[in-house]
C-alpha cells in the first residue's frame, strides 16, 4: 500500500481498527484492504470522490453487510467484533446517522428520538419520562423547539440534531455521520459542527463524511482518504495544518490508464440542444433545486456534467426530460434552435430525446420482463402494422440492437433481471437506441459495472457521436468525465460552477469548482 | 486486446458452457419453470375428480355443467378486466355490486324505458365505461389510491342498486333476445346418435384444431427465428392436457344443449383482452407499468392515460357481466351480484396474476375464475354449509397467494444468471 501514514504524536488508544477489509460486489472490487483507524476522543474525517468506497466502508461498520459478506476483521475497544445485522453494531455503541434521515415525519420529536428503543414502565411507555429526557436531550443539543412538535414541521438541520439526538439516547460511543451537511444552509452546518466539538468534549468519538473540505478542515482531528476502495493515506490534522489542494490531490490523483477507446475529435456541428435560464422547484423539498441553468451541447458532442453527490445533475436531466418529479420548472429550452417545453417524457421521445436513467434496477428497466421487452417498450409506435405488434420485425429488430451493442445472453428472451449489471446496462441503451433519438442524456452510464464492459459502453457512445447523436453524459467518475467528453459543465449545489474544454480540463480543477 | 477480442473470447466461452442433460434434469428444469401454470391446471382437474367422486357424478353431468360455465362467464368476463387493473397495480372492488346495478338498469331500460334490447346492452357497457374512467382519473391523474377508490364505489354501488329496484321490487325482463344471452344456445343443425347439438360438435373440433395449429406455428415461428422454445416433450403434453379437458366439455355440451350464447361472448372478450396483452402496444405499456412504474413513464408511457384505459375497459366488462347476469337471472334484483367480486379478485390471483403487479395472463385469470366457480358450485352440491363454503374459498385465495410466491422464488432461484464478465484486461493496454 502506497500511503504515508504520519504517527500520531501521542500514545495510540483507538477505538475503532478496521483492518484489511475487502468486499467485492459481482465484478467490481468496492473496498480493496481498507485499513482504518480511530482514536477514541477525536474527530475523524474520511474523505474521497463518489464511489471511492466510503459509504460501503460504513455499511461494512454497521452491519448492513453481515460479517462473513467481506474479508479483514472489525476491533471495537480492542476486541473483534461480527456484526450480523445493524442491531449489533448498535447494541456494540456504533451509530451510523445517513443523509437520508430515518425518522417518521408525522411524529412529534420527542417520540422519534425514542422510537425503537421506548422508555417503558411496567410494559407500557412512560411518556413522562420519554418528555423529561427527551428535553434533556434537545437542551444539549441547543434545540429550543417545543418536542411535541412533529419533525416535518422543523428544519433540515433541527431533523439533523433530533437524529443526532436519537444516536445519542442509545449511549452511542461512536457516531458515524454521512454527509449530515449536504442539505444544510451555512448557519445550520456552523452550528452542527459546534455541536460535534461538543460532544467531543463529553468524549464521544466522531466520524464524519463530506465532500466539503472547508468544514474538514474546520472540525478534522485526522483526515484518512480513500480512493478507488483503498485507503490512500490518514493524516494528523492536529499535528500541521492540512490544505486542501493536498487532500483533493490524494482524492484524485490515480493513475491514468487508457481505458478509454480513441476518439477523431471532429469539429462539432450546430447547437443541438440548449436550455437558458433553466431553474426548478422542488414542491417536496420545498426549495429550489436548480438556478439559472444554462447549458447546449452541439450536433456530435458529448458533454459531460460533472459534479458531487446532490449537485443536482439527475435533476436537470429529470427536469428537461418530462419533468416526471413534477418541479416547478421556469426558463427556456431550444431544441435544433425551436423552443420546446417536453410535457411528459412521452412527449420528450417523440422530439427523439433519450435519458438512459442512473438506476437501471429502480427506474431503467422492467427487471421481470424480458430484453425485447424492455428493448422495444419506448418505441413501439415504430412495430405496429395495424392495431398489432408485428412479431417478425419485433424479434428482427430486437437482435439487431442485441448485437449492435453486444448484449451476452442466452436470447433475446432472456429475463434482464437475471443478466449482469454490464449487461443491463446495455439493455438500458439499446432501448434508446431505437427510438434513433438526436439527443442522448446518460446518467452514470457506468455505474456498478465492470472495467470490460465500460469499455464496451464507452465505445458505443463513440459510435452514436460520429453518427451525429449529441450526448449529455453525467458522471461522478473524474476520468470518465475527462476521457469522454469533448466540453465539460461543472455543477456545484444546482448551479452550474463552470464550463471548460476537456483539453484544458483537469481532476485537480474539476474538483476545485465541484467542491465550490 | 480489442474490444472485438474481448468479445470473441466471451462469446466463446458462452456457447461452451451448455452441457447436455439427462431426461430426468429436463423434467425437473421444465417443471420448476412451469410450476405455477401446471400447478393451476392440475388443481382444476382435482376439484373436478373430487366433486365429481364426491357427488356421485352430478357435479359432472351435462346439466351442471352448462349451468358452471353460464355461472363463470359472468365472472370469468370481468375477471379479463381485473387482470389489467391487477397487473398495473390496482384492484377494483366495486365490480360485484356494480355487475348488479348496471345489470338492473339494463332491465329497466328495457322494461320501464321500452328501449330496444341492442341498444340498452350498448348503453349499459357504455355507462360502466364512464364509470370506470372517473375511476381511472381519480386513480391515475389524482392519485387516490385504487382501494379506496373502488371501496367507495362499492358502497355507493350497493346504494345505487337497492335504489333501482326500489319502487318496484325485482324486475322481471321479458325480452326473448336478452334473455337468449345466458340462457340461450347455439342451434344444433344438425343431430347423430347421442350427439343433440351438431353445431357445438363442429365448433370444438374447430377450435381444438385451430388452436393445436396456432400453437405449433407459434413454435415453428419462435425456432425459426432462433429462439429458445419449450421442450418437445412439455409441448406436446400441454396440447394433449388442453384437447383432453376442451374434449371432454365439447363432448358434454354436444349431448346436451349445446353451446351457450353467453360462452361465445366470453370467448370472444378472452380474444379481445388476450391479444391486447400480448399483441398491441397498449398491453406492452400495461406490462410495463405494472412492472416498473417509474422506468415505465421513464420510458415515455404515459402513466395517467393507461390506467385510465385500463379502468375503462374493466368497467365496460363489469356492464357486460351485468348484462349476462341480468340475463341469467331474468330479472334486475336487488342482491344480483353481490360478493362476485371476491369470486373474480381471487380467480385473478389463482390464475397467476402477482399481487405486486406486472404479471398476469387472461387466460389464466380464466381458468381461476373457473377454479372458483366450481369450488362454488360443487361445495353446493356435495351439501357443505354455506358458512363453510365461505371460509373455503378464503383459505383458497390466501393459499393460491402464497402457492404464488413461493413457486417465484423457486423458479427465480433455478434461473441461470448470464456469463459472470472476464476479468479487466482492457486496463493494461
Amino acid at each position: 500500500m502506497s500511503s504515508d501514514q504520519e504517527a500520531p504524536a501521542v500514545a495510540d488508544d483507538f477505538i475503532l481498527e478496521m483492518q484489511g477489509i475487502t468486499k467485492e460486489f459481482p465484478g467490481v472490487k468496492a473496498l480493496d484492504d481498507v485499513n482504518f483507524k480511530v482514536r477514541r476522543g477525536e474527530i475523524h474525517c474520511l474523505v474521497g470522490e463518489n464511489g471511492a468506497g466510503k459509504s460501503t466502508l460504513m455499511k461494512v461498520l454497521s452491519g448492513v453487510y453481515p460479517y462473513g459478506t467481506y474479508d479483514g476483521q472489525i476491533i471495537l475497544n480492542g476486541e473483534e467484533q461480527r456484526f450480523h445485522s445493524i442491531s449489533d453494531s448498535e447494541a456494540a455503541g456504533i451509530a451510523i446517522i445517513y443523509q437520508e434521515l430515518a425518522l417518521i415525519p408525522e411524529l412529534p420529536i420527542h417520540e422519534n428520538i425514542f422510537f425503537g428503543h421506548e422508555i417503558l414502565r411496567n410494559g407500557m411507555i412512560d411518556w413522562n419520562e420519554t418528555m423529561t429526557q427527551a428535553k434533556a436531550m434537545l437542551d444539549r443539543l441547543r434545540i429550543s423547539v417545543n418536542p411535541e412538535t412533529p419533525v416535518k414541521d422543523v428544519s433540515v438541520g433541527i431533523q439533523q440534531l433530533v437524529e443526532i439526538g436519537k444516536a445519542l439516547s442509545k449511549n452511542v460511543q461512536l457516531l458515524i455521520l454521512d454527509e449530515p451537511t449536504a442539505a444544510l444552509s451555512e448557519d445550520d452546518c456552523e452550528n452542527l459542527l459546534n455541536i460535534l466539538r461538543e460532544l467531543k468534549a463529553e468524549g464521544i468519538t466522531c466520524v464524519l463524511i463530506s465532500h466539503k473540505l472547508r468544514e474538514v478542515q474546520a472540525i478534522a482531528d485526522t483526515i484518512t482518504v480513500l480512493r478507488d476502495g483503498k485507503t490512500i493515506t490518514s493524516m494528523d490534522a492536529t499535528a500541521r495544518k492540512i490544505e486542501q489542494p493536498e487532500i483533493i490531490k490524494n482524492m484524485v490523483g490515480r493513475e491514468i490508464t487508457n481505458v478509454f477507446p480513441p476518439r477523431e475529435h471532429v469539429t462539432p456541428g450546430d447547437i443541438c440542444f440548449e436550455v437558458r435560464d433553466w431553474s426548478a422547484y422542488d414542491p417536496k423539498q420545498g426549495r429550489e433545486i436548480l438556478h439559472n441553468i444554462n447549458l447546449n451541447v452541439r450536433r456530435g458532442e458529448i458533454v459531460g456534467i460533472a459534479g458531487l453527490l446532490g449537485a443536482g445533475r439527475t435533476e436537470l436531466a429529470l427536469s428537461i426530460f418530462g419533468n416526471t418529479r413534477h418541479y416547478g420548472v421556469s426558463g427556456e429550452m431550444f431544441m435544433n434552435g425551436a423552443p420546446v417545453r417536453f410535457g411528459s417524457s412521452a412527449k420528450a421521445v417523440d422530439s427523439r430525446v433519450a435519458y438512459v436513467t442512473e438506476d437501471r434496477k429502480r427506474n431503467g428497466l422492467v427487471l421481470m420482463q424480458d430484453i425485447k421487452f424492455n428493448m422495444t417498450l419506448p418505441d413501439l409506435g415504430k412495430l405496429l402494422s395495424g392495431p398489432f405488434i408485428d412479431e417478425p420485425k419485433e424479434i428482427a429488430l430486437s437482435r439487431r440492437y442485441f448485437d449492435e451493442v453486444d448484449i451476452r445472453a442466452r436470447s433475446i428472451e432472456q429475463i434482464v433481471g437475471t443478466l449482469s449489471g454490464g449487461n443491463q446496462q446495455k439493455v438500458s441503451f439499446a432501448k434508446w437506441l431505437m427510438p434513433e433519438p438526436e439527443l442522448l442524456i446518460l446518467d452514470e452510464p457506468t455505474r456498478g459495472i465492470d472495467v470490460g464492459a465500460k469499455y464496451e459502453i464507452y465505445c458505443i457512445m463513440n459510435d452514436l457521436v460520429a453518427k451525429g447523436m449529441s450526448i449529455i453524459m453525467i458522471s461522478s467518475e473524474l476520468p470518465e468525465i475527462l476521457g469522454m467528453s469533448d466540453r465539460i459543465y461543472v455543477m456545484s449545489e444546482g448551479s452550474i460552477a463552470d464550463e471548460m474544454n476537456a483539453a484544458d480540463a483537469t481532476e485537480e480543477a474539476i474538483m476545485h469548482k465541484a467542491i465550490g | 486486446m480489442s474490444n472485438t477480442q474481448i468479445s470473441a473470447i466471451r462469446k466463446a466461452t458462452v456457447a461452451d458452457s451448455t452441457p447436455r442433460e439427462t431426461i430426468g434434469q429436463s423434467i425437473s428444469r421444465v417443471i420448476r419453470s412451469n410450476i405455477r401454470n401446471s400447478v393451476m391446471f392440475l388443481v382444476l382437474i382435482i376439484v373436478f375428480v373430487v366433486f365429481a367422486v364426491w357427488s356421485k357424478g352430478t357435479f359432472v353431468n351435462s346439466f351442471n355443467l352448462t349451468m358452471l360455465v353460464a355461472q363463470t362467464c359472468v365472472v370469468g368476463v370481468m375477471a379479463c378486466g381485473m387482470t389489467l387493473v391487477i397487473v398495473i397495480r390496482h384492484i377494483d372492488l366495486s365490480v360485484g355490486y356494480m355487475c348488479g346495478f348496471l345489470g338492473a338498469v339494463a332491465v329497466i331500460l328495457m322494461e320501464t324505458v321500452h328501449l330496444p334490447a341492442i341498444l340498452a346492452i350498448i348503453m349499459v357497457v357504455a355507462l360502466g365505461a364512464v364509470i370506470g374512467l372517473g375511476e381511472g382519473m381519480l386513480i391515475g391523474k389524482v392519485g387516490i389510491p385504487a382501494f379506496v377508490v373502488t371501496l367507495g364505489l362499492m358502497i355507493a354501488g350497493h346504494g345505487l342498486e337497492l335504489l333501482s329496484t326500489q319502487k318496484t321490487g325485482t324486475i322481471i325482463a321479458n325480452n326473448a333476445f336478452f334473455l337468449q344471452l345466458s340462457n340461450g344456445f347455439l342451434p344444433p343443425i344438425f343431430t347423430f346418435g347421442t350427439i343433440s347439438s351438431g353445431s357445438t360438435l363442429v365448433i370444438g373440433v374447430v377450435g381444438v384444431v385451430l388452436f393445436v395449429v396456432l400453437q405449433i406455428s407459434s413454435r415453428a415461428r419462435l425456432a425459426s427465428h432462433g429462439l429458445v422454445v419449450e421442450d418437445a416433450w412439455w409441448f406436446i403434453l400441454k396440447i394433449v392436457l388442453v384437447f383432453a379437458i376442451v374434449g371432454f366439455l365439447v363432448y358434454k355440451f354436444a349431448t346436451f344443449n349445446g353451446i351457450s350464447y353467453a360462452l361465445i361472448i366470453l370467448g370472444a372478450v378472452v380474444v379481445f383482452v388476450a391479444s391486447l396483452q400480448s399483441r398491441t402496444r397498449l398491453g406492452r405499456h400495461i406490462f410495463g407499468l405494472g412492472g416498473n412504474p417509474e422506468a415505465a413513464e421513464l420510458s415515455g408511457v404515459n402513466v395517467v392515460k393507461v390506467t385510465a384505459l385500463v379502468f375503462v375497459i374493466m368497467g365496460s366488462l363489469v356492464g357486460l357481466g351485468g348484462v349476462l347476469l341480468a340475463s341469467r337471472m331474468a330479472a334486475a334484483n336487488p342482491t344480483a351480484g353481490q360478493g362476485s367480486e371476491l369470486l373474480v379478485i381471487a380467480g385473478c390471483f389463482i390464475g397467476g396474476c402477482s399481487p405486486a403487479g406486472g404479471i398476469g395472463r387472461v387466460t389464466g385469470s380464466l381458468i381461476g375464475a373457473l377454479i372458483m366457480q366450481s369450488l362454488v358450485s360443487g361445495m353446493l352440491i356435495v351439501h357443505i354449509a354455506i358458512s363453510y363454503q365461505y371460509v373455503v374459498q378464503g383459505g383458497i385465495l390466501v393459499l393460491a397467494v402464497l402457492f404464488d410466491i413461493l413457486s417465484r422464488r423457486i423458479s427465480a432461484a433455478t434461473r441461470v444468471v448470464d456469463q459472470p464478465p472476464a476479468t479487466p484486461a482492457v486496463v493494461s493496454a
